[in-house]
């Protein structure tokens, strides 16, 4: 026998309780596995936009367009080497509450600036050439059944009606985070349905030295400062951390959860250990009879603690991890969503951290215990 | 209570080889409750021989266990000192205690305390744990303590599969098994029907007589103090022969 036999046989002296409490360390971990890992997706979907590329929007907001005239104007801004655009469509495939984001793109300048949109099925080219046609991710593509060359419509929302594209490729994104889900057709063709009502939602522009991105946006908010349609421009990573940030404080929400979370467990468990060391005072005060020395007692208390909670914690977060892994219903809304091995990592070392604050006060008092008092009271 | 004085020196007798293993001078002890003082005992002198099996008889709150806690350094004095094999446990802290104590003492408990979620054998190779003997050793060590005790059969079992006279065979074996300086018993037969008492009171005069072992045993049983070489009573705080 070895003193960890003593530990594991005293973990299941009270099955039903101790099971119980590592029951709720697993809710709980599984709950910050899963919280934690809104928190990544949505900081690593910040870090998704290019550095390289600047997004200019209309200076009163996103969802207010710009005029086409813009773009010769961008162009001819010096440092950037190409323009694009795009729109927001805002429609959907049979079910409204079944979402996935689509864009109109300035097709011809758009996709070369798009390193990211990798076409794996289908043919860009045959793209480019059908005004009709779209790019799918790979993602929806599994989602839904769809087909390259298959003909698929969609509802209108902000411009009602039956939308029907035909899909001539599909991409796989370079970065998970950028997502696998999204729909790209041609800014024509929203233009032309719309009857020339529609304009660029913003402008993508390709900066030929990514250290002068701050200049150069400087200059082309100036240049737009005086006009009808006054722009705001920035780089393509600070305007997905702003678009990220619609999403509200959700990472102050978030933390204040796990923290509520993390106190609920730590009282759980410092309780279970209270009780399991009140019912064994007879039993320490044995131990320290034969030899036992006071620290030795608390290790073996703080130690027993500490294997709940790091239990609890394993099974929780691996069951996060198996959970979110590969497509969930999440990854529409967090492209990538998925709990990082960091994630795993930092829940662990909380797993230590509540198993050691829990055990602590237990531990205390076995080392104080009397062993007249205790044997007394046993008697 | 008054203030008490005693003093008993045990003559060598049976398997004593006569040298003085315990010696305990001017012990006195004390509690506190609230604000009145109560003299459990004072200047209480004693010595045990080497290889001497002792009975301690008094009643209920005479000071027995307290001297025996004491001895077992799991208690305090306040003035006096107890000095077992030529060591001072009274000028010891709680941890040169604890590790004298699993050198030194060898505890039987009037109600066993047996780990109830450990084996027999693996009480008994509890006190090993605390020294560096390889596993195979310990193994061979707690084997032996079960053989003497006659529970060989019963190392796989579990406390609450033995009885309670087997219970405390198994709490004999783990007090013997680090082969201690002295083995203390607080009642060993005092939770035990007469059979079960007489089979662990034929054990103590075993381990007393064949394997030399210095015990003092704590008892309310008179037939239980007859079975050691000598008694003392000790009775409101006086110890005597």
């Amino acid at each position: 026998m070895s003193v960890g036999r003593l530990i594991w046989a005293n973990l299941f002296r009270n099955k039903k309780r101790t099971f119980l409490t590592v029951a709720s360390v697993t809710v709980a971990f599984f709950l910050f596995g899963a919280l934690r890992s809104v928190i990544t997706t949505l900081d690593a979907a910040a870090e998704v936009g290019s550095e390289a590329r600047l997004v200019t929007s209309s200076a009163s907001g996103i969802t207010f367009p710009l005029p086409e005239a813009h773009a010769s104007r961008l162009a001819a801004v010096s440092g950037i080497t190409r323009v694009s655009w795009a729109n927001w469509f805002g429609g959907y495939y049979r079910d409204p509450q079944d979402f996935f984001a689509q864009f109109a793109i300035k097709a011809d300048t758009y996709l070369p600036m798009y390193p990211e949109i990798e076409i794996t099925a289908g043919d860009a080219d045959a793209f480019l050439r059908e005004r009709t046609a779209a790019i799918v991710g790979v993602g929806l593509l599994e989602k839904y059944g769809w087909q390259v060359g298959q003909t698929v419509t969609l509802q209108g929302t902000f411009l009602p009606g039956d939308w029907e594209f035909t899909i001539r490729a599909a991409y796989t994104p370079t970065n998970p985070s950028f997502g696998d889900a999204n729909m790209y057709f041609h800014y024509e063709y929203l233009y032309e349905r719309s009857n020339g009502q529609i304009s660029p939602g913003w402008f993508v522009l390709q900066l030929n030295d990514p250290d002068r991105a701050a200049d150069v946006a400087a200059q082309i908010d100036a240049l737009f400062e005086n006009s009808t349609a006054p722009t705001k421009t920035e780089t393509e990573r600070a305007f997905q951390a702003g678009f990220i940030t619609m999403w509200g404080n959700i990472g102050f929400l978030v933390r204040a959860i796990g923290t509520a979370v993390f106190f609920a467990i730590l009282f759980v468990a410092a309780n279970t250990m209270m009780m399991a060391v009140r019912e064994r005072i007879g039993e320490i005060a044995v131990l320290k009879t034969i030899g036992f020395k006071n620290g030795m007692l608390s290790a073996l208390v703080v130690l027993e603690s500490v294997l709940i909670t790091v239990l609890g914690g394993a099974v929780g977060l691996g069951a996060a991890k198996l959970m979110f892994m590969g497509k969930t219903p999440l990854s529409a809304f967090f492209p990538g969503f998925g709990v990082t091995t960091g994630t795993i990592g930092l829940g662990l070392g909380l797993a230590v951290l509540l198993g050691l604050v829990s055990g602590a006060i237990p531990a205390l008092q076995s080392a104080r215990l009397s062993v007249v008092n205790a044997l007394r009271r046993v008697a | 209570m008054s203030s008490p004085s005693s003093e008993a020196t045990a003559a060598p007798t049976g398997g004593a080889s006569g040298r003085v293993l315990v010696e305990i001078r001017n012990l006195t002890k004390a509690y506190r409750r609230g604000s009145e003082v109560i003299h459990v005992f004072e200047n209480v002198d004693l010595d045990i021989r080497e290889g001497e099996f002792l009975a301690l008889m008094g009643p209920s709150g005479s000071g027995k266990s307290t001297l025996l806690n004491i001895l077992a350094g799991l208690d305090t004095a306040d003035q006096g000192s107890v000095t077992v094999d030529g060591q001072e446990i009274t000028r010891m802290n709680a941890k040169q205690l604890a590790v004298w104590r699993s050198v030194n003492i060898g505890f039987i408990f009037q109600f066993y305390n047996l780990l109830p979620v450990l084996t027999a054998a693996q009480n008994v190779e509890l006190p090993l744990l605390l020294t560096n003997l390889p596993k195979k050793q310990r193994r061979e060590h707690v084997m032996t303590a079960l053989e003497v005790v006659g529970l060989t059969d019963r190392a796989q079992h579990f406390p609450r599969q033995l009885s309670g006279g087997q219970q405390q065979r198994v709490g004999i074996a783990r007090a013997i098994v680090s082969d201690p300086t002295i083995i203390l018993g607080d009642e060993p037969t005092g939770d035990l029907d007469s059979a079960s008492g007489n089979e662990i009171l034929s054990l103590l005069e075993q381990l007393n007589s064949q394997f030399g072992k210095t015990i003092l045993m704590v008892t309310h049983d008179p037939h239980a103090a007859e079975r050691a070489q000598a008694t003392m009573h000790m009775d409101k705080g006086v110890l005597s022969r």
